[in-house]
């Protein structure tokens, strides 16, 4: 008998092994640590992103497969990995004081989020159909198990059981999808699909099975028929944990789409993208239109990440070199001025979440009331911030590869934006505070967290050119 | 023969699978689960996966049942639990969507059958046995074996998160 070596490489999976080993020993500390020596355990596991982050930057501008064509490392997955581990960055240091003031500082929840943020790095720098479905699984687990962290709260219960239900429901339809086109071209290999799809016939199960999966990837994404659990699960889930799925998990879910739209399913481009041109286009009406009536702003800002989502579907529609390099660009700036958004959200509490509350803000907070506005300025996509520039992005590949009228949807889409999210700039600065309660010094690395994060939001808006560089030499190459 | 064996077993899957969804009694509805599980376990062993097969009787439809009836058991659902209310618009829409349905899979076979291919293939002689299998899972499917692995880490850890009275 001979003995066969399975195809292991350390070293590529290295950034993923630092954030699976963080998460294993944050989870073994748990138990052995006792009162205020708990307080560390935070610190490892932002140390540990820090870490993976650091060595995903020396794995830039490299290319090589491993584990039997299952894994890849590229820019591609690089770039993505950047914006997982900086929106986990920013989670995990605003979440130190909001876990503690609603008594839930437990070891597993910051486990919980790297174990998530594992799943996410795997589905962008995998190649095999399996290992994205598992890499999906793995996350949306850790996200069930974290919208339902405030156990005593009858919201978060619902908003983990709801996120839960639809999300077994979503896997679902994903699987079959991938065991249809595994019937049609003999494979679950990007790759191998991709060399499939160049041929001269295509049988019905390959588009059935495309179909499943969008569906299955829709969900995760929230774009339009698959959005309903949105509203509910993001109101009801922790308010860092809201930060974390509205930004993290969609990414991930985009850089699969990315590569299974516009790698392997590339020689098809005209056959699947008149379907993403209407959930594009109902995607971005439907978020906009709908937050326009919300006065709760964690379900404002719901509704506004289906819209975001559509607008990225833009970007897939267009597709070629600068729609993947927009759509990446538009996550990253996404992920900074989102989170930026919920952090300060996250600082005001869990009470805090009608926009009344908001009234009078800047007198109170003068600095959280301006970077707010900030954040709500980039969301809605004015000029000196990074959400006008990944718009602009956006919009410029549409028109480029010939979809005027997406553009011109879009860019209607973003004026009724405007509305709303200015609407949370006028109560804030407009209006005379409410109640009289005494005002809290900001903890210091939720301060951090809100420093890094407009940083991002500005620099990706006034020097856009460093980081849509990168974004362009990180694209695979597209069919 | 055995396309025979293959429409008895499928219509066998396809009856008791109806009848789990069908079933106003949540054990009944257990029962036929384990009756399509094993149909299922069938299909697999006309497919050469003999290994696949036992698994899947000794794991799904022992173990895996066996804790769902634990389950029902424990709930100690009360008479009226069991049914559930039907609404019109509701029947209407569903009655409408299964039609629908029924027509795209009449298309589908109707287009697929003629595609199947009909070459006769020659499969490894240990084809679907124990070894071939750890042979894979062990080479080529290693990572996903080990992904696996963290899955259901996650899974146990959020059990305990989410069940466990004191944290």
């Amino acid at each position: 008998m001979s003995w066969l070596t399975p195809d292991i490489n350390f070293k590529i999976i290295s950034p993923e092994l630092i954030i699976l080993i963080v998460a294993l020993l944050v989870l073994i500390l748990e138990p052995l640590l006792k009162g205020r020596s708990k307080n560390i355990l935070p610190h490892i596991s932002w140390i540990g992103v820090a870490l993976a982050l650091v060595s995903v930057i020396t794995l830039w501008n490299r290319e090589e497969l491993g584990f039997n064509q299952m894994f890849i490392l590229d820019n591609f997955s690089c770039f993505f990995k950047i914006i997982f581990l900086s929106g986990t960055l920013l989670v995990i240091l605003s979440s130190i004081s909001y876990l503690k003031e609603e008594k839930i500082f437990h070891g597993e929840y910051f486990s919980l989020i790297l174990f998530a943020t594992f799943g996410m790095m795997l589905m962008a720098s995998s190649l095999n159909l399996i290992v994205i479905f598992l890499g999906l699984e793995i996350m949306s687990l850790c996200l069930y198990i974290l919208a339902g962290f405030r156990r005593y709260d009858l919201k978060s219960n619902e908003s983990s059981m709801k996120y839960f239900l639809i999300g077994a429901f979503a896997s679902g339809f994903l699987l079959y999808g991938i065991a249809m086109l595994y019937g049609a071209t003999n494979s679950t290999n990007l790759k191998e699909i991709l060399i499939f799809t160049q041929g001269f016939e295509n049988p019905l199960f390959l588009f059935i099975g495309l179909g499943l999966i969008l569906v299955g990837l829709g969900f995760k994404i929230a774009s339009f028929p698959f959005h309903m659990w949105v509203p509910d699960v993001y109101e009801g889930a922790p308010t860092p944990i809201t930060a974390f799925i509205s930004s993290g998990p969609k990414a991930a879910g985009f850089s699969a789409l990315l590569r299974i739209l516009l790698f392997a399913f590339g020689s098809l481009h005209i056959d699947w993208s008149f379907v993403l041109w209407i959930l594009a286009v109902l995607t971005m009406s439907f978020g906009n239109v709908i937050a326009l009536s919300q006065t709760n702003i964690k379900r404002l800002l719901a509704y506004s990440s289906i819209a975001h989502a559509g607008y990225v579907l833009v970007a897939l529609v267009a597709g070629g070199d600068s729609g993947i390099s927009s759509a990446m660009f538009y996550l990253l700036a996404y992920t900074f001025m989102n989170i930026g958004a919920f952090i300060i959200i996250i600082f005001l509490g869990e009470k805090k979440v009608n926009l009344d509350d908001y009234s009078g803000l800047v007198t109170k907070y003068p600095i959280l009331g301006i970077t707010l506005a900030l954040f709500m300025f980039s969301l809605a996509g004015f000029p000196p911030t990074s959400g006008f520039m990944a718009k602009f992005y956006v919009f410029s590949s549409a028109i480029k590869s010939g979809y005027t009228g997406l553009a011109i949807i879009g860019v209607l889409n973003s004026f009724v934006s405007v509305y709303y999210y200015l609407r949370v700039v006028v109560i804030m600065f407009m209006r005379a505070p409410v109640d009289e309660v005494q005002k809290v010094p900001i903890p210091f690395f939720l301060g951090l967290a809100l420093l890094f994060s407009v940083w991002g939001t500005l620099h990706l808006g006034i020097l856009p050119q460093s980081f849509l560089t990168l974004a362009q030499n990180s694209i695979f190459s597209p069919f | 023969m055995q396309f025979f064996i293959f429409l008895i077993v499928s219509i066998i899957l396809v009856v008791a699978s109806i009848l789990v969804i069908v079933q106003r009694n949540p054990v009944v509805s257990a029962l036929f689960l384990i009756a399509a599980l094993c149909a299922q376990a069938i299909l697999y062993l006309l497919l050469n996966a003999t290994f696949l097969a036992v698994i899947q009787i000794i794991v799904y439809a022992g173990a895996i049942m066996v804790l769902f009836l634990f389950v029902i058991m424990l709930l100690n659902l009360r008479k009226d639990e069991f049914g559930f209310e039907k609404r019109k618009a509701q029947r209407f829409f569903g009655i409408l969507f299964a039609i629908l349905l029924l027509v795209e899979l009449g298309v589908v076979i109707k287009i697929g059958l003629s595609k199947i291919p009909s070459t006769e293939f020659s499969l490894d002689p240990d084809f679907g046995g124990v070894q071939s299998i750890g042979k894979a899972l062990f080479t080529d499917y290693l990572l996903p074996f080990e992904l696996t692995s963290v899955l259901l880490l996650v899974a146990m850890v959020g059990a305990i998160v989410l069940a466990k009275k004191k944290l």
